[in-house]
């Protein structure tokens, strides 16, 4: 697994560049792993990530767009004007996850 | 007093389920009941292939309980709720049935209900189609016959479905079939994914992405659909890109049985959420769900059911017996593609291993061929409808080991090696 640096931080990536370590995550990282990808966070984007890393905590994998709507409570037309084009990816990106399942 | 075991679902999964726990338990210390909503088993491989004129619709059906041991008792009701909390089962038909363990193997069944316009009466089985029922399969029949070009869009909903790869045979089988009648030019067929291509795991997604531009198909990736616009025949995605169509063929969402949620057993899709290795329920101690009807991160499809069940047979003795259980189930799934024109594809992968190139079951010899268009894996498939209704409903033996075997498969080229071919 590569490691690379941001933030000024050694953090462990798999090959797409999502982060592989939970533990390695926090707001600066976010804001650097947002920023490659032309994201700018404001208040409803932190809304999102916080919910998946909290959701992540319990469950155990990333949700899907589907949970961000009726669990986090953001409906998933949101979630594209938000994160444009593909939403669940870039939001598990920046939220330091996995990218969610439902790709079998 | 005898234990009891209650299976909902008389499926693939549910029946192989009684078929193997009743040769693996005592008759004395055992009771087994299987419950389903009607008594129509359907082969639903031949779903795809009915269209097309493969299949007839007495050819892919059969009666439920011809597969059922006679000892077991076969209730034929709606499920009402679970209750987990009292071990009870309640049906429809105000009959209370008390278990010691439960199966829930009902599946998952598509819901059109759920996308805005999809099951508007004025293009529901008159311009926007399912396949994944047999009514689907059987309106859109005679649609491709009726249909004198246009433009034929072949669609997913969202993710999971049944099959995944189904709707990408249909494609390649829609462009065969319009070959043969003389008339592909007048068709102009698009196939809309809200995947990031062709399909998922990354070695299969290019071969089969490459299939579609062979066949002059456009891919339309990343596409969520928010609604259906019925009058202008247009799918409008979360984004607002527009898709027209003369001819839909859609996956609608897919979701498990309503009485799951009812029971507070599912997940936001009616899912059961159980152990990815042993199916066990992550909540009750004496639930499993197999099949289509679990959370698991594996293709829903027979041969994923027949291999769990291969194991799960193991594991439940075990289990009622008080110990670990040791039969981990590894994802292993098996499908073949129909790619049109007498050929196929086979697959061969797991939780781990994306399908990749090579033979199968044996190495060199095969005689299957991994991820490449063959006449023989078309035949596989049609051999299978055989095996399925005299083999392996019946839990009978097949020469396919549960577990996936790396042997006959060519491995993924080191990573440095893939960059540089992805760079030419």
């Amino acid at each position: 697994m590569p490691v690379i640096e941001i933030a000024g931080r050694q953090i462990s990536v798999n090959e797409e560049g999502f982060l592989t370590n939970f533990d390695e995550w926090d707001v600066d990282v976010a804001t650097e792993l947002a920023k490659q990808i032309e994201i700018p966070m404001t208040e409803e984007r932190w809304k999102i990530i916080n919910f998946l890393r909290d959701d992540f905590k319990v469950q155990g994998e990333t949700a899907t767009s589907r949970r961000v709507q009726t669990v986090g409570g953001v409906p998933v037309k949101e979630q594209f004007a938000l994160f444009p084009k593909k939403p669940a990816k870039k939001m598990a990106y920046i939220a330091g996850l996995p990218k969610p399942k439902g790709c079998v | 007093m005898k234990k009891k075991l209650v299976v909902l679902g008389g499926g693939t999964a549910g029946t192989m389920v009684v078929n193997r726990l009743h040769k693996k338990l005592n008759n004395e210390e055992w009771s087994i009941t299987i419950v389903d909503q009607n008594n129509r088993h359907l082969y639903q491989p031949g779903l795809l292939l009915l269209p097309f004129g493969g299949y007839t619709a007495d050819e892919i059906v059969k009666e439920r309980d011809d597969f059922f041991p006679s000892e077991v008792r076969y209730i034929q009701a709606e499920i009402d709720q679970v209750d987990p909390g009292a071990n009870q089962v309640h049906l429809r038909n105000a009959e209370t049935l008390d278990y010691d363990q439960l199966v829930i193997a009902t599946g998952t069944t598509p819901r059109p209900d759920q996308t805005s316009g999809m099951d508007d009466p004025a293009i529901w089985r008159k311009s926007v189609f399912d396949f994944y029922t047999l009514e689907g399969s059987i309106a859109l029949k005679r649609a491709l016959d009726k249909f004198e070009g246009g433009r034929l869009v072949v669609h997913i909903s969202e993710m999971p479905i049944k099959c995944p790869v189904a709707p990408l045979e249909f494609t390649f089988l829609a462009d065969a079939y319009f070959s043969q009648r003389k008339m592909r030019e007048k068709v102009e067929i698009t196939y809309v994914t809200p995947l990031e291509g062709a399909f998922t795991k990354p070695v299969c997604s290019r071969q089969l992405g490459w299939m579609l531009t062979q066949r002059d198909i456009k891919l339309e990736p990343d596409f969520v659909i928010e609604h259906i616009d019925s009058e202008r025949k247009v799918m409008v995605s979360m984004d607002e890109r527009e898709i027209p169509f003369d001819l839909l063929v859609t996956v609608p969402v897919n979701m498990g049985a309503d009485y799951i949620a009812r029971s507070g057993l599912g997940d936001d899709l009616n899912y059961v959420p159980v152990s990815k290795e042993t199916f066990l329920s992550k909540k009750y101690p004496n639930i499993f769900a197999l099949g289509d009807a679990s959370d698991i991160p594996a293709s829903k499809a027979g041969s994923v059911a027949h291999f769990a069940i291969d194991l799960f047979a193991d594991n439940f003795i075990e289990h009622v017996n008080g110990r670990v259980m040791t039969h981990n189930f590894d994802g292993h799934t098996n499908c073949f593609i129909e790619s049109g024109n007498g050929k196929g594809l086979l697959i061969d992968f797991n939780y781990k291993v994306e399908p990749l190139t090579g033979m199968f079951p044996l190495p060199v010899v095969g005689p299957f061929s991994l991820l490449k268009e063959s006449r023989i894996n078309h035949l596989g498939k049609l051999a299978f409808r055989w095996i399925y209704w005299n083999l392996l409903l019946k839990g009978r033996w097949i020469p396919i080991s549960a577990l996936m075997s790396m042997a006959g498969k060519n491995q993924v080229p080191q990573r440095k090696e893939v960059e540089a071919n992805a760079s030419h």
